[in-house]
C-alpha cells in the first residue's frame, strides 16, 4: 500500500531512523513530487501534534502525581470534601451568598410579621364606614356655596324660606320609607356622627331638620323623623321593600351622595352573607365610596333589597349592604314608640318594566343626603 | 547568579518532564499562588487548578525552541496565575471586583494565547482518541506516546510479529487522522 509505506517513510524521517541513503533518496523524491510533499508535510504535522499531546498528558499525570505528594506532606491544601471540613469549606466558599440570603429572609419574614400583626390588630380597619367626613375645605367651599345661594336667593323675587345651612362634618345617603310620617332610613353609624344638628338635603339642595328617632347599632339601621314643617309630603314611594334575601347575581343600583349631588351605580349580589360571614349583611359586586352609607339598593323589578354600608378596603369593589328585610324589623321597633303606632311602610311599586332613566327619576326624589355635625 | 542557574536547571528539568524539577517548582511557588487566589475569592481547590494550569503553560513554554526565560520564574508563575485566574472570575462573573493592586506583572497574553490553542488542539487530540475506541487507542499510545518499540508491541497486544501490529497501528493512524483533521478544520 502506497501509504502505508508513505506514513512508515515519513516517521522514520521524523525519527531520524532513516540512514543517510534512503534521507537523501526521500528528500529527493519530496522535491520531485509536491503532492507527496504535501502528504509527508501533512503528516509531520500530525505526528507533531500526537507527541505533544503525549507529553502533555505525561506531563499532567506527573504534575496530578506531585500534588497527590505535596497534598499529602501538606504543603498543599485541598478540601477532602468530608465531614466538618466540608462545612467550613462549602461556608468560607458562600458566606456571602449565605449572608445576603439570610438578611433578605430576615427583612422579609419581619416584614411579613409586621404586616400579620397589623391586619390582625385592626381586623375591623379591613372593612371602610362609607360615612364621608368632610375635611375644613369641603366646610368652606359649603360656606362659599352658601352664601353664594343666599345672594342669589335674595336677588330672586319670592325669597324661599329654608332653615340656614349648617357647616356639616359628614355626610351620607338615607332614603324616604313612610310617606305619611316622613321616615327615612340610613345607618345607624351615620346618626353617631352627628353631635349637635342633624339634617337631610334634597337633590334641590334644601335642607330640613331631622331626628333620629331609632337607632340599633346591631343592625347599624337608624330612622329618621323630618321635623321642619317646610318639608313638602311625597307620595308613596315607588319602590317596594323586598322581606326575602336577595339572589346571586341579581342586578341591582343604587343611588346614593357620595359627593355634592346625587350619584347612581350598579352592580351585582355576589355573596349572600357579609364580612366574616356577618348574616345582617349581604355583598354586592360594585363601587362606593364614602357617603354612600345608607343608599338603597334596588332591584330592576324596583325591590329594595339592601342599604349600603360598608366596603372592603383591602379589596376592590366589595361592598356590604344590610339586607332589607331587618327594615321590617325596625319598623315593627319604631310602631312600638309612642306617637309612631301609625308608622308604615308606604309603597307603590311603579318601577317595573319601565327604563333605568325613568326608574331613577321616579326614585331620586325618595333619596336623601344625611348631613350634620 | 547561583539563583538564575539553579533556575535554567528547573525548566530544562520541566521541559524533560523530570519530576524532581516539577516538584521543586511547586514547592517554590505554590503557597505564593495559594495566598494571591484565596485573597481573590477563590478556594483552596481553585488555586490547585490554577497552578496546574500555570505549569502547563510554562511546560509548553519551555519545549520550544530557544526558550528563555527573562524574568524570575517566579514573576512568570505569578503573572500566568493572575492572568487566568481573572479569566476565570470573569467567566464565573462572580463578585466583579478586579484586583488590579498585584503588583509584579510582567505580560504574558501572548504565552497564554499559544495555550488556549494548544489547550484546544489537546482536546481535539483527545476527543478523537477516545473516539477510534480500542484496541486503536492503547496501540497508537504505545507507540507515539509510551515510545514502545513495534517488537515490544507486538507481543504486549498479541500480535504474531510486529510487521501485523504495524498494519494495524497504521489503519489505526489513519482513522485518528481523519477525526483529528475534521474538528480541527472545522474549529
Amino acid at each position: 500500500m502506497e501509504d502505508t509505506l508513505l506514513i512508515d517513510a515519513a516517521e522514520r524521517f521524523a525519527r531520524g531512523e532513516m540512514t543517510a541513503e534512503e534521507k537523501i533518496f526521500f528528500e529527493e523524491l519530496r522535491k520531485k513530487n509536491p503532492e507527496l510533499d504535501q502528504l509527508v508535510v501533512e503528516q509531520l504535522f500530525f505526528l507533531n501534534e500526537l507527541e505533544r499531546y503525549g507529553s502533555t498528558k505525561n506531563f499532567r499525570h506527573i504534575l496530578h502525581e506531585t500534588e497527590t505528594k505535596l497534598v499529602n506532606e501538606g504543603l498543599i491544601t485541598k478540601s477532602p470534601l468530608q465531614g466538618k471540613s466540608k462545612v467550613v469549606y462549602l461556608w468560607n466558599r458562600y458566606k456571602r451568598t449565605i449572608a445576603v440570603a439570610a438578611s433578605i429572609a430576615g427583612i422579609v419574614s419581619l416584614s411579613i410579621v409586621g404586616i400579620m400583626s397589623a391586619l390582625h390588630n385592626e381586623k375591623n380597619a379591613n372593612i371602610n364606614l362609607l360615612v364621608s367626613k368632610m375635611r375644613d375645605q369641603d366646610k368652606q367651599i359649603r360656606y362659599i356655596k352658601s352664601k353664594t345661594d343666599k345672594l342669589a336667593a335674595a336677588s330672586e323675587i319670592p325669597p324661599v324660606v329654608v332653615a340656614p345651612p349648617i357647616d356639616a362634618n359628614f355626610r351620607a345617603t338615607g332614603f324616604l320609607i313612610d310617606a305619611n310620617n316622613n321616615l327615612i332610613v340610613t345607618n345607624a353609624h351615620v346618626i353617631k356622627e352627628a353631635k349637635n344638628h342633624l339634617v337631610i338635603e334634597n337633590k334641590k339642595g334644601e335642607q330640613f331638620t331631622a331626628e333620629a328617632i331609632y337607632v340599633d347599632p346591631a343592625t347599624d339601621l337608624a330612622i329618621l323623623k323630618v321635623r321642619d314643617n317646610t318639608f313638602k309630603k311625597l307620595s308613596p314611594m315607588p319602590f317596594s321593600i323586598r322581606k326575602t334575601n336577595a339572589e346571586l347575581g341579581e342586578q341591582v343600583f343604587m343611588l346614593g351622595f357620595p359627593k355634592q349631588e346625587i350619584v347612581y351605580g350598579e352592580g351585582y349580589i355576589s355573596a349572600k352573607n357579609g364580612y366574616q360571614m356577618d348574616t345582617i349583611y349581604c355583598q354586592l359586586s360594585t363601587s362606593a365610596n364614602e357617603g354612600n352609607s345608607g343608599s338603597p339598593v334596588i332591584t330592576k323589578n324596583g325591590e329594595l333589597v339592601g342599604i349600603i354600608t360598608s366596603m372592603e378596603t383591602n379589596a376592590e369593589g366589595v361592598v356590604f349592604a344590610i339586607k332589607s328585610s331587618n327594615i321590617y324589623k325596625a319598623i315593627e321597633e319604631v310602631k312600638k314608640m309612642k306617637d309612631y303606632s301609625d308608622t308604615k311602610i308606604t309603597s307603590q311599586p311603579a318601577l317595573k318594566g319601565t327604563d333605568r332613566v325613568s326608574q331613577i327619576k321616579k326614585v331620586e326624589d325618595y333619596v336623601f343626603m344625611v348631613k350634620g355635625n | 547568579m547561583n539563583n538564575i542557574s539553579q533556575e535554567k536547571s528547573l525548566l530544562d528539568g520541566l521541559a524533560k518532564e523530570d519530576k524532581a524539577s516539577i516538584e521543586q517548582i511547586y514547592r517554590d511557588n505554590y503557597t505564593m499562588i495559594q495566598s494571591l487566589i484565596l485573597n481573590n475569592n477563590g478556594s483552596t481547590d481553585d488555586a490547585a487548578d490554577i497552578f496546574q494550569e500555570a505549569m502547563i503553560v510554562l511546560f509548553e513554554k519551555s519545549k520550544t525552541p530557544g526558550f528563555e526565560l527573562n524574568c524570575q520564574l517566579k514573576t512568570y508563575l505569578y503573572s500566568v496565575c493572575r492572568r487566568l485566574w481573572l479569566k476565570k472570575l470573569q467567566q464565573m462573573q462572580r463578585f466583579g471586583r478586579q484586583s488590579e493592586d498585584l503588583e509584579d506583572v510582567i505580560p504574558v497574553e501572548d504565552d497564554l494565547e499559544m495555550h488556549e490553542k494548544r489547550q484546544l488542539d489537546f482536546n481535539i487530540m483527545e476527543n478523537a482518541m477516545s473516539k477510534i475506541g480500542e484496541p486503536c487507542k492503547s496501540l497508537l499510545e504505545a507507540y507515539y506516546i509510551q515510545k514502545k518499540h513495534m517488537l515490544q508491541i507486538a507481543t504486549e497486544f498479541g500480535y504474531t510479529n510486529a510487521d501485523n501490529a504495524k498494519t494495524q497501528k497504521y489503519k489505526c493512524l489513519v482513522r485518528l487522522k481523519k477525526l483529528f483533521f475534521a474538528q480541527y478544520k472545522n474549529g
